[in-house]
């Protein structure tokens, strides 16, 4: 969670100083969910991912230093410079992709489970409070149900889509109760427990694995920074940022870990050190890097034997 | 009839070949389980079973990405839209993702899928089952866009396209599933390779898919005139294959292009486009389009017989390119 919090931090630095361009999506408050899940899937288990992914990946093992040079599009990144922040893919890593489209992997997440259930991978699936309402999300909830996927679909809602309050874009009450019809066994977890979310995970990863099909959980989360970097954030007050920055996911944990004695304070100091060594080493290596040859634009369009 | 010569039972041979070779090869789609609407899929989930022959809701935008995600992961599925109006629905996977993931991905992902697609004007379907979409699908870097007139290349180019490794779109007329080829032609291994169907020096006629069989026609009766018309079958769209279009044009210093899709904005204006840019010189007269008007497919008998590109629009513009 640290590495994720540096990580975005400096992100936003950086989109500042603007050594990154580009449209920037930070998840800053929203750690918890990342880490949670990550930790509940092995490595034969495929994530998807959203517009804002940085935390997904990172927790589930992207190098910060391909990641920061994908952001700022130079040619050691990730995807060589071609995706950039809403268009990351680490296979090496099992992270197929993240999208610029709302709801957009949902029913990629379910192809994928078709293409690996027999092996007994597990795929999970990111999306927003604000994806609920596309079409695609209940056209895919019918088909993970009616297939008994071994998918484990994870809102993640921050309460907000896009500069949009909930209460204005959805009528039920929770995302969570959009299971029930559909049949697939829904939770509804605090997302800043980073516990809480792992428990939840693991059970849906057991019932996926044991070939029980989906499971939805609805993560409660916040992002404590703007939709987008500079965004102005006219749509919501202080007063509520402030009240959600008391809940943040790393406090919380961090507070508990040290308080129940399971982690010794020297331990929490080590672990915050490594992690903004590991974002200033990101950060040098983004630097260094060259840029893409602009006259190799048009590569990877299509695969090499054509 | 004589049966096995039909394009359908090219397209049947192309897929049972292929789930033999390869055991990632799976097709899903609404109804393919029961054969679809015109039974190209008939039988294949009594032989390979309801794992590699899934039958979908009708969810046209999650089957697609369905579909995409089994791909990413290694699969090698055909997904079947049944109509091309009805792949409006799936277009946000089928651009954004489909076309786009090798290349967002700097190369780490493959997309190894085919898009079945049926299409064309027959039969008085009307407006939102009749469409010829195509020009829309060149224009999406990613993408191939292959067509077939005929039951072999349907076969080859079928087969071609499932082992492919990018997305590529196969579009199937409704009107010749059913229609006997009546022409004898070689097997062509490249299926971006153009065909030259009609060997002629007095015009170059570039078409594909159905309108392929009425340049013919039209070809016959402008010979009975003395008029040679050469004519290529182009096969897949997207590659073109304009050094074929290019050598034709050389020897034959006219071209004229015929598709049924509406003639505004079409696969022709990107052709048109492409011969002037390099045949500029060899050309003796303006390059000639015939398309589709600029109106929805319609559905009453008399109108959509109207509407359709046949052999006397093709000769009356035929006939007027040479007489130019």
């Amino acid at each position: 969670m640290y590495l994720i919090r540096y990580f975005e931090e400096r992100v936003i630095e950086l989109c500042h100083t603007k050594e990154l361009e580009g449209l920037v999506h930070v998840g800053i408050g929203q750690e918890g969910v990342a880490t949670g899940i990550a930790l509940s899937l092995k490595d034969c288990d495929y994530l998807y991912g959203t517009h804002r992914s940085h935390g997904h990946f990172l927790a589930g093992g992207t190098d910060p230093k391909l990641l920061m040079a994908e952001l700022a599009g130079k040619d050691t990144g990730l995807c060589r410079g071609r995706g950039g922040s809403m268009h990351i893919v680490d296979i090496p890593n099992r992270l197929m992709t993240a999208t610029g489209i709302v709801g957009g992997t949902i029913s990629l997440a379910l192809g994928t489970a078709i293409a690996k259930r027999d092996e007994g991978a597990v795929v999970a699936v990111y999306f927003g409070d604000g994806a609920s309402n596309t079409g695609s999300f209940h056209e895919c909830l019918n088909m993970a149900s009616l297939w008994k996927l071994p998918v484990i679909m994870v809102c993640e809602n921050n309460g907000y889509a896009e500069f949009t309050p909930m209460s204005a874009h959805t009528v039920v009450e929770n995302i969570s109760d959009h299971g029930k019809p559909y049949g697939i066994p829904a939770t509804i977890i605090n997302g800043n427990d980073v516990l809480a979310v792992l428990n939840a995970a693991n059970d849906a990863v057991k019932r996926a694995r044991e070939g029980d099909g989906p499971t939805l959980i609805e993560c409660l989360t916040y992002r404590l920074r703007g939709h987008y970097v500079g965004d102005p954030e006219g749509y919501r007050g202080a007063q509520e940022v402030s009240e959600w920055r008391e809940k943040d996911p790393i406090r919380v944990f961090s507070k508990f870990a040290t308080s129940k004695k399971f982690i010794r304070e020297e331990v929490m100091l080590e672990i915050r050190s490594s992690a903004q060594r590991a974002v200033d080493e990101a950060t040098e290596f983004m630097r260094a890097s060259p840029w893409p040859d602009g006259t190799r634009v048009a590569d990877f369009v299509y695969g090499p034997s054509s | 009839m004589k049966d096995g010569q039909r394009f359908i039972d090219g397209l049947q041979r192309a897929l049972r070949a292929e789930f033999e070779h390869d055991p990632l090869v799976m097709i899903l789609g609404e109804d393919v389980a029961v054969g679809g609407p015109f039974g190209v899929t008939s039988g294949l989930v009594d032989e390979f079973g309801e794992g590699r022959v899934m039958n979908t809701p009708i969810s046209e935008e999650s089957i697609m990405g369905v579909a995409i995600g089994a791909a990413a992961a290694g699969r090698r599925p055909i997904i079947e839209i049944m109509f091309i109006d009805f792949l409006t629905l799936a277009m946000n996977q089928l651009v954004n993702h489909a076309a786009k993931l090798r290349y967002m991905s700097g190369g780490q992902l493959s997309i190894p899928m085919v898009i079945r697609v049926q299409q064309g004007a027959e039969g008085g379907w009307g407006s939102q089952h009749s469409q010829s979409l195509e020009s829309w699908f060149l224009h999406v870097p990613g993408l191939k866009v292959y067509t077939a007139s005929n039951s072999i290349d349907a076969e080859s180019m079928m087969r071609a396209a499932i082992q492919d490794d990018d997305p590529v779109m196969f579009l199937e007329h409704r009107g010749l599933y059913f229609s006997n080829d009546n022409l004898i032609l070689n097997k062509i291994e490249d299926p971006e390779k153009a065909r030259i169907v009609r060997d002629g020096c007095d015009l170059t006629v570039v078409s594909y898919s159905r309108m392929t069989r009425e340049c013919l026609n039209a070809a016959a009766q402008l010979a009975e005139e003395g008029i040679e018309a050469e004519i290529i079958d182009l096969r897949s769209l997207q590659p073109l294959d304009l050094d074929t279009i290019i050598e034709s044009i050389k020897k034959t210093f006219r071209v004229m292009i015929v598709h049924e899709a509406v003639m505004v904005g079409g696969v022709g204006a990107e052709i048109a486009a492409q011969i002037q840019n390099l045949a500029f010189d060899w050309l003796d007269a303006p390059v000639t389009r015939v398309g589709a008007p600029f109106a929805p497919v319609p559905a009453s008998p008399i109108l959509e017989k109207a509407y359709i590109p046949n052999s006397a629009l093709i000769l009356e513009a035929a006939r007027s390119l040479v007489g130019d």
